[in-house]
């Protein structure tokens, strides 16, 4: 028998039981479309992890005071006392470091800010001109703090877009005073929106010098510094520079964390991969059911079609025919059904995109691949039996009853 | 063409043991013309599917075209069913969802014959069986006399020179009957094999040979 000829004799079964070959389509496609569906959840998830990281760029590095030994603990805690406070000099010194690009010091801190009779309760950040270049910042109008000695500050700031928005709503926001607690700063420039961007919403922030915070907060203490290193390969050099200064400059002691982005990302990176292949593998299991489905119904068409099946072997069809016409139709269905499920999937996916704009949701193309093919290979490892089962009917007994 | 020789077939139907038939020995010409007769149970269309190579004897010998046919593996059936026998049936057995010309293809299309060739021999055979403008009608849409025509033309298309048929008029009325017996004639006639399986005398009246059987024996064995 011809491959063409086959293929024709099962899609003319296929034609031949409309419903059927329907819900089964319907049971394969719902499958595949799961699996396609979300993965690509997990995969969006992976994705916007990792864009969120790259958007502060993955040469990043922070510096941490206090020592954490295991990865979530928060440094300090586990030994009960408090770590040395990091300082604007252990800042200044790191500058040493050949491998170091950029460093902004950093100090965080809720302030009370007010324009004329509005006010709110907003993040203040204190920081250098060199914030801007670390965290990939844009304005949109007027410019960054300015540069110059950090111990020595003007009364300026730079405000998040909905901190203008808020407080002066349509009236332009540049050049205006703002009080925060007892101190008056002018803005000198409006931030780009950029939104939320691991745990910082840029848009709703204030920014002022480094010393100005100190004085508003009443403290030396900052709240980490950020580090760029000069490139990805510089990242260990700058990480090994850092504590190797600042533990000369400790009395020998290690008790600050260095974290770099880049470890941070790859075990995001691995954890969400993991996840999207789990829930991806939990989305096949309904692949195997729709198998199941299938020998189901290949088992009722062997019955349904004793007669047809005992004419064909009268007719001189080998029991290799018949096995290949029975495994053929699963494959079949299992073609159709992916196509339906990966189109399904795909919408799906579009769908819960437009849910959630800020969330990349794309198929891994693992998943793309592999749904296909665990369907054609479950309708083909289900005919099996269905398919012994044809080949071995006795034609006599098969055409004996009407 | 055929030589049976002790043939014995025995069906198991529970702990019963059924002997289908009882040490039937046989020869049949080429050309010939055979009718099978006898009481429902005595064996005739059990005989008629040990000749088409669907059943297989318990004991005995079948020679067919001078080759032992006895032991042959599955697939080696398969090929001489194939190329050697066509089938008749009472139920004409066509395939429901196929057309009349596709039905007839069938066997063609088993044997892997390339599509004009087959084009080529379906044009023939419905021409040959009157069926040219019924080509295109699944056989819900056909007349009895016109499914078993079409089953007649299925039987011939890769052209065999054995044609068993088993009952082929018990299922059509008396008129249609003689017409589609006139037609499986022309098988006869035109100097292919026929046996043919029937509970009708007057079929047996218009065949060369009339074998008669009871309890799974030939009993009686009369040529014209």
């Amino acid at each position: 028998m011809r491959a063409a000829d086959t293929v024709q004799f099962s899609w003319r079964v296929l034609r031949g039981s409309r419903t059927r070959t329907l819900l089964i389509l319907l049971a394969m496609g719902i499958g595949v479309a799961a699996v396609v569906a979300v993965s690509s959840i997990g995969e969006g998830a992976r994705l916007y992890v990792v864009n969120q990281f790259g958007s502060l760029g993955t040469n990043l590095v922070s510096v941490l005071p206090g020592r954490s030994e295991t990865a979530g603990a928060m440094p300090g805690v586990l030994l009960g006392r408090t770590p040395r406070e990091l300082t604007l000099d252990d800042a200044l010194s790191l500058k040493r470091s050949t491998a170091i690009r950029l460093l902004a010091p950093l100090i965080v801190g809720a302030g009370d800010v007010r324009a004329g009779a509005r006010r709110r309760e907003t993040t203040v950040l204190g920081s250098t001109a060199e914030l801007m270049a670390i965290r990939r910042m844009e304005m949109t109008q007027g410019r960054f703090l300015p540069a110059g000695d950090p111990r020595h500050s003007q009364p300026v700031c730079v405000i998040g877009a909905k901190v203008a928005a808020e407080l002066f709503g349509a009236r332009p926001a540049l050049g205006e005073w703002l009080r925060i607690g007892e101190r008056r700063f002018r803005i000198i420039g409006i931030l780009a929106s950029q939104g939320e961007s691991l745990g910082f919403n840029t848009d709703d922030i204030v920014i002022v010098p480094l010393a100005a915070a100190q004085a508003l907060f009443n403290t030396e203490a900052l709240f980490r510094i950020l580090v760029e290193a000069k490139s990805r390969e510089q990242i260990a050099q700058a990480k090994a520079d850092i504590e190797t200064i600042l533990r000369e400059r400790h009395e020998g002691e290690r008790d600050v964390t260095v974290i770099t982005l880049d470890a941070v990302l790859a075990t995001f990176d691995r954890i969400l991969r993991a996840l999207t292949l789990a829930v991806g593998g939990l989305a096949a299991i309904s692949l195997a059911v729709s198998g199941i489905l299938i020998m189901n119904v290949m088992l009722i068409a062997v019955t349904q079609r004793r007669a047809e099946i005992g004419l064909l072997k009268a007719l001189g069809a080998t029991a290799a025919q018949i096995r290949l016409a029975f495994f053929t139709e699963a494959v079949l269905l299992a073609l159709g059904g992916a196509v339906l499920g990966l189109a399904a999937g795909k919408f799906a996916q579009w769908a819960i995109g437009q849910i959630y704009p800020s969330i990349p949701f794309t198929p891994p193309w693992w998943a793309v691949i592999a749904a296909p093919l665990t369907a054609i290979a479950t309708s083909v490892v289900f005919t099996v039996l269905p398919a012994r089962r044809a080949a071995r009917l006795d034609p006599v007994r098969s055409l004996s009853k009407r | 063409m055929i030589r049976l020789s002790g043939i014995e077939r025995v069906y198991h139907v529970g702990t019963d043991e059924v002997h289908a038939l009882r040490g039937v020995t046989l020869e049949i010409g080429s050309g010939e013309y055979v009718s099978i007769m006898g009481p429902s149970g005595s064996g005739k269309s059990t005989l008629l599917n040990i000749i088409g190579l669907l059943d297989r004897p318990n004991t005995g010998r079948y020679e067919l075209d001078d080759r032992d046919v006895t032991g042959l593996e599955d697939d080696e059936l398969a090929r001489l069913r194939r190329e050697k026998i066509g089938f008749v049936f009472q139920f004409f057995h066509l395939v429901p969802r196929l057309t009349a010309g596709q039905n007839i293809e069938l066997p063609m299309v088993l044997a892997g014959i390339e599509p004009p060739e087959r084009s080529k021999r379906l044009r023939r055979l419905l021409a040959e069986y009157g069926l040219e403008d019924r080509a295109h009608h699944r056989p819900a849409e056909l007349s009895g006399g016109q499914c078993q025509r079409v089953a007649i033309a299925r039987a011939m298309a890769m052209g065999p020179a054995l044609i068993l048929a088993d009952e082929p008029t018990g299922n059509l009325d008396r008129h249609t009957g003689q017409e589609v017996l006139a037609v499986l004639e022309r098988v006869h006639t035109g100097g292919g094999t026929l046996a043919v399986v029937t509970h009708d005398p007057e079929i047996g009246e218009r065949s060369g040979r009339r074998l008669r059987m009871v309890d799974g024996a030939i009993v009686s064995d009369s040529r014209d």
